[in-house]
């Protein structure tokens, strides 16, 4: 497998742009072509050799690339955009939209991540060894699409807004999470092994929260309905399911009302 | 101004006769004129084009508060969607609410030169005509909406035509408006009440008043000033399952009312986005949903005062907006995504709402068939226009598309066997299995030019290329001899226009817009005599119910038409 390891050499002023970071992108590129791929700052458009020591080269595809960022990225935005194969490693911190609609592939990032991350996400892996920002796994603003598919996993705590509009795949988050969790949810996974606070499930249609930890207050559009034991992510344990959002609109199936639903951890 | 002499391309102009001859076409001093008219002219070689005057949209949503709404709400839609400037261009952005500027370059390179903002609320009118304002290069007008005023609902009550008329007068000239444009008659005050008007005959609520009077009565109206324009209707149910019998009775309302103007109009009643209303069965499955566009176009075949424009469905994710805001709400309640609406005070009323046309879905399919039949039916293609009224049935970009699809049916085949789910399904229950009639390019420019220019009482200045008119000509890269294998060479043609000549000025130079034009808005102002009581009634009207006072109300001066173009008419006699 084909390894291309960038190394930060100066922190942008502003915010760099970096969507071509990405297996695709690199894939079938010499370091010297990926040093001469565009980026912006601000308005003017800069090459990635301008703020990255690239090293090696791309493989033939995207399956067999490997991206390596040595550093802190922390100003530098939409790492593995839309990337569908191959792996993505950041050792140190990156800012917003990391894996944003991405459909394949992993990204591993060793440290903290902004916002919007896995926005729109379809498929692939994210792994994020340390805490998350706001809106991870969730929609752009204004659309209705988030998170449709793939597996968001964070290790320590994660922002307010994770999974709005999230419609499929799977969040995991270690610690825990600040408010709105899967708003509007229409199908999918989210797991809060830590505590949450208000507005758990706000106008969830479909889709299933579990919720380790507290929540500080519960929504009123949810209804309790049973005791069960369950494993969950590898947890064993007996959590109450509660029903809702009984303010919302509720497909059938089968002339079934499905309803988004909420477990706790006893 | 430089003289243009356009050489050696293939002349397609219906009012002329010319059909696909290689003429001379000329432009001096912003006209068209004869080829021996003009003098050390700039030659522009058309071997091998197509050579057309420009093209004349008689019905898009392009300005006014409900794009720009519809801009607002949907971010998405400029998502990874936008094109940093570049030469004269400046940044443009959206996909089917895109920014003014996007509109006008969309058009320029599709070689249009006129649109018709197709339903612009009174009130809201200095909104509209700043945003025409900043939309360069082509001419725009603007209907007002008219179907659910209150002062039209009061006076056709009592089917007082000269009042109507007298106010259709000043609010034209208030808002700078161009026609009488109808949506919903009656239905979006009725929507005030929580209550529609399903068909010609619902009483609006507190009115008192159905749809076959406000249409029959505009009608009139709309003769008595002998405007350029017919009256515009949006009929009643739309997109409902078994509306065409509404639509039906909606046109023979026109029977027999023969057209007063000085224009060469010829129509009295133009039915916009005929394939919303063409709907058979009795819900959207497809075992009951059925096309009745045979039946609806057979019946405009049969008279000679209706035209139509098609509003062809193009399977896209599109942004629906229009002044029928009951409609807007029960799509809403169909797919679940965003919706807007608005209210507007005692005019109108509106609504927005995402939609996706899936071509994986039997409906969509069945939509987009029937949008083909309804310009595939046509006897006489003078009085059927092409729009996809944009952006409710698809995009604008997507203008092209639909002419391929119209001009060649290896494309339909190629969409029912290949892209539709239910393509089998589709031609089982609706006409397109049946029909393989293919658009000519002279009928195309019957349908985009000639015959749009002529219904909105235009054809002396727009539609054709004959001497006098609007040195309005568009050039395609298109060889009506050689590219007749692949359709998807129309597609691209009509959207990469290598030439555009708007107003004597050259606009798209090989492909590239060079010059932002010398953009018009036209009005039609009409004289009628003094009516104390309609003045009256607005001035009523404004200290008791409006919001806003007059002052602040009609649209005047350079800010908002900086450069007006006024058509008068005279209804005084």
């Amino acid at each position: 497998m084909a390894k291309v390891i960038l190394t930060p050499n100066q922190t942008p002023t502003l915010f760099l742009e970096a969507e071509n970071i990405t297996p695709d992108v690199f894939a079938g590129k010499d370091a010297a072509e990926i040093a001469a791929l565009h980026g912006f700052v601000g308005k003017t458009t800069v090459t990635l050799g301008d703020y990255f020591t690239i090293e090696g080269a791309g493989g033939q595809t995207a399956a067999d690339t490997t991206v390596v960022i040595n550093g802190d990225v922390s100003r530098v935005k939409y790492i593995g955009m839309k990337m569908s194969a191959g792996e993505l490693i950041v050792n140190g911190n990156a800012d917003m939209y990391v894996g944003g609609w991405m459909t394949g592939g992993k990204i591993t990032v060793n440290g903290d991540i902004e916002a919007f991350a896995g926005l729109g996400m379809t498929g692939g892996e994210l792994i994020v060894n340390g805490n998350a920002g706001n809106y991870l796994g969730a929609a752009y603003r204004g659309d209705w699409r988030g998170m449709q598919g793939g597996e968001i996993r964070v290790s320590g705590n994660a922002g307010s807004d994770v999974g709005t509009f999230m419609r499929g795949g799977t969040i995991v988050v270690g610690g825990n999470i600040d408010v709105h969790v899967g708003t509007h949810m229409e199908g999918g996974t989210i797991i809060v092994k830590g505590d949450a606070k208000t507005r758990v499930g706000g106008q969830m249609v479909k889709g299933t929260i579990y919720v380790y930890g507290d929540i500080d207050v519960m929504m009123p559009g949810f209804q309790y309905r049973n005791d069960s034991d369950l494993e969950v992510d590898g947890d064993k344990g007996r959590f109450a399911l509660y029903e809702g959002d009984m303010g919302e609109r509720h497909p059938k199936k089968k002339g079934e009302v499905i309803y988004g639903q909420l477990y706790m951890k006893y | 101004m430089t003289d243009y002499l356009i050489k050696n391309g293939f002349v397609f102009d219906p009012v002329q006769g010319i059909n696909g001859d290689k003429v001379d076409v000329a432009i001096k001093d912003g006209k068209i004129v004869d080829a021996g008219d003009v003098t050390n002219p700039t030659i522009i070689d058309a071997t091998g084009m197509t050579v057309m005057a420009a093209a004349v949209d008689i019905h898009a949503h392009v300005a006014g508060p409900k794009v720009n709404m519809g801009r607002n709400f949907r971010p998405e839609d400029k998502l990874f969607n936008c094109t940093a400037g570049s030469g004269m261009k400046r940044m443009e952005g959206g996909f089917s609410v895109p920014t003014v500027l996007r509109t006008a370059y969309l058009y320029a390179r599709m070689g249009f030169g006129f649109s018709m903002e197709a339903a612009m609320p009174p009130l809201y009118a200095r909104h509209t005509h700043e945003e025409i304002r900043d939309t360069p290069i082509i001419d725009q007008g603007a209907l007002p909406v008219f179907g659910n005023n209150w002062f039209v609902l009061e006076y056709l009550k009592e089917n007082e035509i000269e009042n109507t008329a007298a106010y259709i007068a000043w609010l034209l000239n208030q808002t700078k408006g161009f026609g009488v444009k109808c949506v919903n008659p009656g239905g979006t005050e009725s929507w005030g009440w929580g209550l529609n008007c399903e068909t010609v005959d619902d009483v609006v609520p507190y009115f008192d008043v159905t749809p076959r009077q406000i249409v029959s009565g505009l009608i009139e109206a709309n003769e008595y000033l002998g405007l350029p324009h017919c009256m515009h209707v949006h009929g009643n149910s739309l997109g409902e399952p078994g509306n065409y019998g509404i639509t039906l009775d909606t046109l023979k309302i026109a029977e027999g009312v023969k057209p007063q103007n000085d224009f060469g109009r010829e129509v009295v009643l133009h039915n916009t986005h005929l394939q919303f209303h063409c709907y058979g069965g009795e819900s959207y499955a497809s075992k009951s949903f059925e096309s009745k566009s045979k039946e609806v176009v057979n019946y405009i075949n049969s008279v000679d005062n209706i035209s139509y424009d098609l509003g062809v469905v193009t399977l896209d994710e599109t942004t629906t907006m229009t002044a029928d805001g009951p409609f807007e709400h029960h799509l809403s309640h169909m797919n679940n995504l965003k919706w807007a609406n608005t209210d507007v005070e005692l005019e109108t009323g509106s609504g927005i709402v995402p939609f996706i046309y899936n071509p994986k879905t039997f409906i969509a399919g069945a939509q987009w068939a029937i949008g083909l039949e309804c310009g595939l039916f046509i006897k006489d293609p003078m009085r059927a226009y092409i729009t996809t009224d944009a952006p409710n049935a698809g995009p604008l970009c997507r203008y092209p598309r639909v002419y391929k699809w119209l001009m060649s049916a290896k494309a339909r085949d190629d969409m029912l066997d290949n892209t539709l789910k239910y393509g089998d399904k589709i031609r089982e229950r609706c006409y397109i299995g049946e029909l393989d009639r293919e658009i000519s390019l002279y009928e195309l420019a019957m349908m985009t030019r000639a015959g749009p220019a002529k219904t909105l009482g235009l054809s002396h200045m727009f539609g054709s290329l004959k001497p006098g008119l609007e040195g309005d000509v568009a050039v395609y890269p298109y060889n009506p001899e050689t590219d007749t294998d692949d359709p998807e060479k129309i597609e691209y043609a009509f959207g990469n226009a290598a030439y555009l000549i708007k107003g004597g000025k050259l606009i798209v130079k090989e492909g590239e817009i060079v010059d932002m034009g010398n953009k018009r808005t036209f009005w039609v102002n009409a004289k009628v005599n003094e009516n104390p009581m309609v003045e009256r009634d607005i001035s009523e009207k404004f200290r008791r119910y409006y919001t806003v006072t007059q002052n602040n109300y009609t649209v005047e001066g350079p800010h908002f038409v900086p450069n007006p173009y006024v058509i008068e008419v005279d209804a005084t006699k």
